[in-house]
């Protein structure tokens, strides 16, 4: 089964960095075939950013996603970019501090709130944001085990940050947990 | 020194294209890079950079792109291994030395990871559109060989292979891979260091004093000494002897010369092109396609054949020399050839005088995203019964 993820914000979130976690995190440590691409603009921070990640069983001709499952949004410009491109029945996690107007019809889709932005302030440094939207993302999706995306994420950091980014992996998959938890009802009417 | 385990990184790697090409080159045994970084083969520079001082080679960063192709003919010459890493504007620079090293017969690996052009274009985004600049860019009569991966497996396997063939015809060669193969991540599998095939160039087996450095033999390609070896050794961007001796008012050294720089690699086309043929057997529609279309193509031609159109895919692994023949195989089995394409039309042409009477349906494509496979498929689904 092929699966499609996009991953969208601006430049200097860690976008890109996000989805090769995942798509190593797949491929190396799961031994998935998965594929990342990326396109973002010629500013350093600031520009629009997206980074897609495809995770297969069977080899992926396409390596680019077409209608994604999952989306993760982390501006609003990204929100507003995307959030009609989900498919039927997919996903939607996005950080309700980043994006404050929300006003999509896309009614088939189940909508995650994470905020990570805060969570990673409180850590202290918000660089974690997208780590902890990461774990939010294997709680609720379980597309990806707990300890492959842990290896992935650790071979993808800077020595010296480890601490700080298990927290943040940490605190983003409770959060997710707690989430998943208090909408299983909820979900069944929408 | 030189450890083996430090060239040849053998496993499964999680790595993007470009990295997969540094790493390709240090396998066969590539030491030395000179180069200029641009967007999106920075990573290609910053990749040899690291590595080749760990294998002994040498990264030089150049003052810009006429001095980086510069720097790896002299490197070639010495008897390197030698490559440069580009993209569009900075490929235009190297034109005039590409010329160079098609006339001097100088082994060495040019990559082009296309973006969008013309002129600096879009840095970030996709491109096709230097597949024709690759063939015809530097002025004068002559061939080179290009190939064109389509994934970052291919990136590694592909770049050994453009250092084999550029060693095998004294030509320069390209690797020409596009924005999204060359910062795509994907699974590679680097072999063991004994597995890989890599070919040196020529030697002479004359002895020096009857040794010239542009004597052909029986396959038009002359053997290679290296500047300080004890052989004579004078090179010249004009037309020259054997010998290497300018001769610039003589009309039969350039017909000999230009004849015999095009036919080296005409003659042994069958030897060099490669093309990957999926569902061919029975198409009755067949997609050509390189680099980053041909993903999308793959997948096309397997949901046409899933509504049960005869579809199938010739994937251009060389694009030069062109794969005449193998293009014109298919051609005349099907009712129609389509041809997508990351820019507004450059291979087409060559499938077109190909194909003959056969229709060819071009799909261009230019900006931000490749072709989505349902666009192909719509072009396919007119052959449906």
């Amino acid at each position: 089964m092929r699966l499609e993820i996009r991953l969208a914000g601006f430049g200097g979130q860690g976008i890109i960095r996000a989805g090769l976690m995942l798509a190593m995190a797949s491929c190396i440590y799961e031994g998935k075939n998965a594929v990342q691409t990326q396109s973002y603009g010629p500013e350093s921070r600031g520009g629009a950013c997206k980074s897609e990640v495809v995770i297969s069983d069977e080899d992926i001709d396409y390596p680019k996603v077409v209608e994604p499952d999952i989306l993760v949004v982390l501006s609003q410009e990204a929100y507003n970019a995307y959030v009609e491109t989900v498919k039927k029945g997919g996903l939607l996690l996005l950080d309700p501090g980043m994006v404050p107007l929300r006003e999509s019809k896309n009614v088939g889709v189940r909508v995650f709130m994470i905020p990570a932005a805060k969570i990673a302030e409180q850590l202290g440094k918000t660089i974690v944001a997208n780590v902890v939207m990461l774990g939010a993302l294997v709680s609720i999706t379980k597309i990806i085990g707990i300890e492959a995306f842990r290896k992935s994420l650790l071979s993808n950091i800077p020595k010296g940050t480890e601490k700080l980014n298990l927290a943040a992996l940490r605190k983003g998959y409770e959060y997710g947990k707690k989430l998943l938890e208090e909408a299983d009802t909820s979900l069944n009417i929408a | 020194m030189e450890t083996k385990n430090k060239a040849m990184l053998s496993g499964q790697h999680f790595m993007n294209g470009d990295v997969a090409c540094a790493e390709g080159a240090i396998a066969v045994g590539c030491r030395f890079f000179a180069g200029y970084p641009i967007t999106p083969a920075t990573e290609i520079a910053e990749r040899m950079a690291r590595r080749l001082p760990q294998v002994s080679g040498v990264y030089i960063q150049m003052e810009d792109e006429l001095a980086s192709i510069a720097a790896v003919l002299g490197a070639s010459n010495a008897g390197t291994k030698a490559m440069t890493a580009t993209s569009g504007p900075g490929f235009s620079l190297m034109m005039e030395n590409i010329g160079l090293a098609v006339m001097t017969e100088t082994p060495c690996v040019i990559v082009d990871i296309m973006r969008g052009g013309p002129s600096t274009g879009q840095p970030t985004m996709p491109g096709q559109q230097d597949v024709m600049q690759a063939r015809w860019g530097s002025h004068g009569d002559y061939e080179i060989i290009a190939l064109t991966p389509s994934s970052v497996q291919e990136m590694f396997d592909l770049t050994i292979e453009a250092f084999n063939l550029s060693e095998t015809y004294r030509v320069p060669t390209f690797l020409l891979a596009d924005e999204i193969i060359g910062h795509m991540w994907e699974r590679v599998n680097i072999p063991s260091a004994k597995s890989i095939k890599v070919v040196n160039r020529k030697k002479p087996v004359t002895p020096p004093s009857e040794y010239g450095p542009f004597k052909p033999d029986e396959d038009l390609v002359p053997p290679m000494a290296c500047f300080g070896e004890g052989y004579r050794f004078h090179a010249t961007g004009l037309t020259h002897d054997e010998y290497g001796r300018p001769k610039t008012d003589s009309a039969e050294v350039q017909q000999d010369l230009v004849q015999r720089l095009c036919e080296k690699i005409r003659r042994n086309s069958d030897k060099i092109v490669k093309v990957d043929r999926v569902l061919l057997e029975d198409a009755e529609v067949a997609v050509v396609a390189y680099g980053i279309a041909s993903r999308a193509a793959l997948s096309a031609v397997r949901k046409a054949r899933a509504q049960g159109i005869k579809a199938g895919l010739l994937r251009l692994v060389t694009v030069w020399p062109f794969p005449d023949k193998q293009v014109e195989e298919v051609a005349q089995k099907v009712k129609a050839l389509v041809v997508p394409e990351m820019n507004y039309g450059q291979i087409v042409r060559e499938v077109r005088r190909v194909a003959k009477e056969t229709p060819v349906i071009f799909l261009s494509k230019l900006g931000e995203e490749p072709h989505k496979p349902l666009e192909i498929l719509d072009a396919l689904g007119e052959f449906r019964k």
